[in-house]
């Protein structure tokens, strides 16, 4: 593999397309990109990180001198099978490439241009334009966020979060972690803090289990995620973890950082139950409420979205992991929540159908072991679904912040004034609140608070109204210099110059 | 914006009004711009008389309103990079002097005393007073609001309901709206949709031509004061006045109160299509970056796209229609329908009470595209 962001490669990639462009090197973009070259196709893999391997294979930096990277992770031999195929394969690997954006070829609209900017934070000072003739958009998913009192302090961290730091520092949050929010990380979460020596009080799910048992099809289909809540079940009950159900965090306590935090009983809305809070002392709170698709590059070009059954937009895709852009496929949690496996088996899946495009032979993926994949993936996908729904956000937790929680971080804006926008001027949707409030402004562009504030600007009694499909037309920043210094050549090629004659869209983006 | 104002002017006059738009507040181009009050760019003519009114009229507004609308009245300036568009923006100046325009010439050596990260080689400009600043989505808000407090219940605000047709009567005078949610009848209906204008006129059978322009802005990271006016180069005048469907770009240059630097425009006629336009985007900062080079390190955040309403004079529809008695319209400012909402929502008001209108609106003459 020429693993190298090194000036040859790129400025090569600017004269011949590749077949393929992989953005995204975590588990769905491996697959894709080894198996696609392993089909003899020319294929460059650009990610933002120095390390392969994106969330779930996150690992110590080999500074760290880690001695068993592997110590807290699931799964690690799928990992080193897909680093010795792509350290045998002829990828390209960009690391270190954080991309802006994709836009169409300047041939007719076939192929396209991958946008890049380089360095550890995208501060480098060269722009950096692959082309290929198609691309795979893995770019995984973010955490998700919901505001409440105290949670801005020191020693909050998103429980992804601290996975990461366990992972990719051999950092502990604090020495005696609660971990609440609600879905599957939680458990995981606990019980790599608790085998990394950590006390954990307590797992506070703001779920029931009982919207898994409601398809028990689905779940006997799926036994091998069973085996892992049984996994993850025995590590806490070994340590000792006690797991309160229908529960949820609605307060932490603290002056310069987390001290105690308070659990209430919630009903099947998350609407807290009155009197029934229980103050638990710890110095870090682990808090996740599942993840939500990075979808930005996609839908800048039009691919259309599905809402999930936890309220988020995942990219509608066909059986062969084609979205409705033809030219451009998604595997992983671009298309859905589902995990590391059913990303390997995307990513498998969407190399093998690209191969078959780009040689112009459809057969290639009607052979069995498509099928076995496809059915598979189904297999998988049916069991996220299911997860999802189990643990969508109940819409009472809308009333947990007060109004003078922060709820958008970058640009302090409170819920008092988001419920102000709301009630006083007219704003029934997130781009209004965000219009009026500048909430979702800042530098995470609202990944952070985006779920919230789509929510509070539903108005009181409806915290279900989900957050409309993402559009950040740069999908990281750039340095203007980086944008004034790109080649002119691209004149017109990017927009695609419908005429007049295209219908209105009332749906506008955002000021200051 | 427009129909925020004609709101507001018409309750003062003791009208009765209702505020129908089918998405929310400032959901269509008034969200996507600038919020620029402009002077500075205008050939002197009626455009420039309406904003010279209106200019008037944002500062008593600014007055009255929240200073949540972050009304600044920061001042424009314009550039030239040499001795030829020197000599050009001072003929152009000169003539708006003697319209009733505030000029102050600016020599190169000068330039950098007003903005001091300024490119050191400009060859000098033009500074304008007059020209301001508001938040435009924070201003139709709290305008609406303030419409609906001085009626005391004269204004109802109804969003997220869609017009679909115009109600007429007998002899073809106009009788109300039928909304997605019912019939609402009422003797005059203004037509403040913008750049869906030419949608509403056709539902009540006239044709009034007005385009889509996008637009994009770039958005930088917050920054403390490194542009105090809104600076643009001298071409921007002659970009805002072609009427060519082409790409035309010129940086206008403006910080914020919250941070963010803010460059413009870019326009072009491609429908109403927001796909990203990279070349758009490297000739903005790269236009921007040439006027002030320390921007070449900033990190632009995000960008948009937004659709000015076009008509092809470059003017905008106000007034009764009479191809249909009971319409009026309020639509097609391009870009400057910020800058331009008070003086029209002040003549649609005045139209509707009878009072004496406060400039020749002739050239503003909705039907006048008929037979062109």
């Amino acid at each position: 593999m020429p693993d190298s962001p090194s000036d040859e490669v790129t400025d090569d990639a600017y004269e011949a397309p590749y077949d393929l462009a992989v953005i995204g090197a975590g588990c769905a973009g491996l697959a894709g990109a080894v198996t696609a070259s392993e089909l003899g196709l020319s294929v460059a893999l650009l990610d933002a990180s120095g390390q392969i391997g994106g969330q779930f294979y996150r690992r110590p930096a080999p500074a760290l001198g880690a001695k068993r990277p592997e110590a807290l992770h699931h799964d690690w031999s799928a990992f080193a099978d897909l680093r010795g195929r792509l350290e045998a394969s002829e990828v390209v690997h960009l690391a270190g490439h954080h991309v802006w954006a994709v836009t169409r070829g300047s041939e007719g609209g076939a192929g396209w241009a991958v946008h890049a900017v380089t360095g550890p934070d995208g501060g480098g000072d060269r722009p950096v334009r692959v082309r290929a003739r198609t691309v795979l958009l893995a770019t995984g998913a973010y955490e998700r966020h919901l505001p409440f009192p105290g949670w801005t302090l020191p020693g909050v961290v998103g429980a992804g979060g601290a996975q990461a730091m366990m992972k990719s520092g051999l950092v502990l949050p604090g020495s005696r972690v609660v971990v609440a929010g609600s879905g599957p990380l939680l458990l995981a979460v606990a019980s790599s803090l608790a085998t990394a020596g950590a006390h954990v009080p307590a797992v506070v799910e703001a779920s029931g289990y009982l919207g898994y048992a409601r398809r028990p099809g689905v779940l006997a289909a799926n036994p091998q995620k069973l085996v892992e809540a049984l996994v993850h079940g025995a590590a806490l009950l070994r340590y000792g973890v006690r797991l309160r159900t229908r529960s949820a965090v609605t307060e932490v306590h603290g002056s310069d950082r987390v001290e105690a935090v308070t659990v209430s009983r919630v009903d099947r809305d998350w609407r807290p139950v009155r009197g029934a809070g229980r103050r638990i002392a710890c110095d870090a709170l682990a808090v996740g409420h599942g993840l939500v698709p990075q979808t930005e590059l996609a839908t800048g070009l039009g691919c259309a979205t599905r809402r999930t059954p936890d309220g988020a937009y995942a990219l509608v895709l066909d059986g062969l992991q084609e979205t409705s852009v033809p030219g451009l496929w998604a595997a992983g949690e671009t298309g859905g929540i589902g995990g590391a496996q059913l990303a390997r088996a995307e990513g498998d899946i969407a190399g093998i159908a690209v191969a078959a495009r780009v040689y112009g032979q459809p057969a290639l993926t009607r052979d069995g072991r498509v099928r076995k994949l496809q059915r598979r993936r189904d297999r998988m996908r049916a069991f996220a679904d299911v997860m999802a729904a189990a643990h969508a956000p109940g819409p009472g937790w809308v009333r947990w912040p007060d109004d003078t929680t922060e709820v958008c971080r970058c640009e302090e804006v409170t819920a008092g004034a988001i419920r102000e926008a709301v009630t006083d001027y007219g704003a029934h949707d997130a781009r209004t609140v965000k219009l009026l409030t500048r909430a979702g402004m800042g530098w995470c562009q609202g990944r952070v608070c985006g779920a919230a504030v789509a929510c509070l600007a539903a108005g009181p009694g409806d915290g279900s109204v989900p957050p409309s499909a993402e559009r950040r037309p740069l999908a990281v920043p750039v340095p203007l210099g980086v944008l004034g210094a790109l080649e002119p050549d691209d004149a017109g090629a990017d927009s695609t110059g419908r005429p007049d004659a295209t219908g209105p869209d009332p749906g506008a983006e955002q000021t200051s | 914006m427009v129909g925020a104002a004609c709101a507001y002017y018409a309750a003062r006059s003791g009208l009765s009004v209702t505020v129908l738009d089918r998405g929310p507040v400032a959901g269509g181009t008034t969200g996507a711009g600038e919020g620029n009050l402009l002077v500075s760019d205008k050939e002197p003519g009626p455009e420039l008389d309406l904003a010279l009114l209106s200019t008037r009229l944002w500062q008593a507004l600014s007055g009255a309103l929240s200073p949540r609308i972050e009304y600044e009245t920061k001042g424009g300036l314009v550039v030239a990079s040499d001795e030829t568009g020197m000599a050009a923006l001072r003929d152009f100046a000169d003539r708006q002097e003697r319209a009733g325009v505030t000029t102050e010439e600016v020599t190169g050596d000068r330039l950098r005393d007003l903005e001091p990260h300024l490119a050191p080689d400009l060859a000098g400009g033009f500074h304008y007073p007059q020209d301001a600043q508001v938040q435009p989505a924070l201003a139709a808000a709290h305008l609406l609001r303030a419409a609906d407090e001085q009626g005391s219940g004269r204004v109802r605000l109804r969003l997220g309901e869609e017009v679909t047709g115009v109600l007429t009567g007998a002899h073809g005078e106009v009788r109300g709206v039928r909304t997605v949610g019912g019939e609402l009848h009422a003797p005059y209906v203004v037509n403040a949709a913008g750049v869906w204008g030419g949608e509403v006129a056709r539902l009540a059978g006239v044709d009034l031509p007005v385009l889509p322009r996008r637009g994009f802005v770039l958005v930088t990271e917050p920054l403390p004061r490194v542009v105090r006016r809104k600076v643009y180069a001298a071409d921007y005048v002659a970009d805002v006045a072609s009427g060519s469907a082409a790409l035309q770009t010129s940086a206008v240059v403006e910080g914020t109160p919250a941070g963010p630097v803010l460059i413009g425009a870019s326009r072009e006629r491609v429908g109403f299509d927001r796909t990203l336009s990279v070349e758009v985007l490297r000739r903005l900062a790269a236009q921007a970056t040439r006027l002030f080079p320390v921007l070449a390190r900033i990190r632009a955040m995000r960008t948009y796209a937004g659709f000015r309403p076009y008509l092809p004079d470059h003017l905008p529809a106000i007034g009764l229609d009479p191809r249909v008695p009971g319409l009026l319209h309020a639509c097609g400012h391009e870009g400057a329908g910020i800058g331009l909402a008070p003086g029209t929502g002040l003549i649609v008001a005045r139209i509707l009470s009878g009072e004496e209108l406060p400039l020749d609106i002739e050239p503003f003459r909705p039907e006048r595209f008929d037979g062109v």
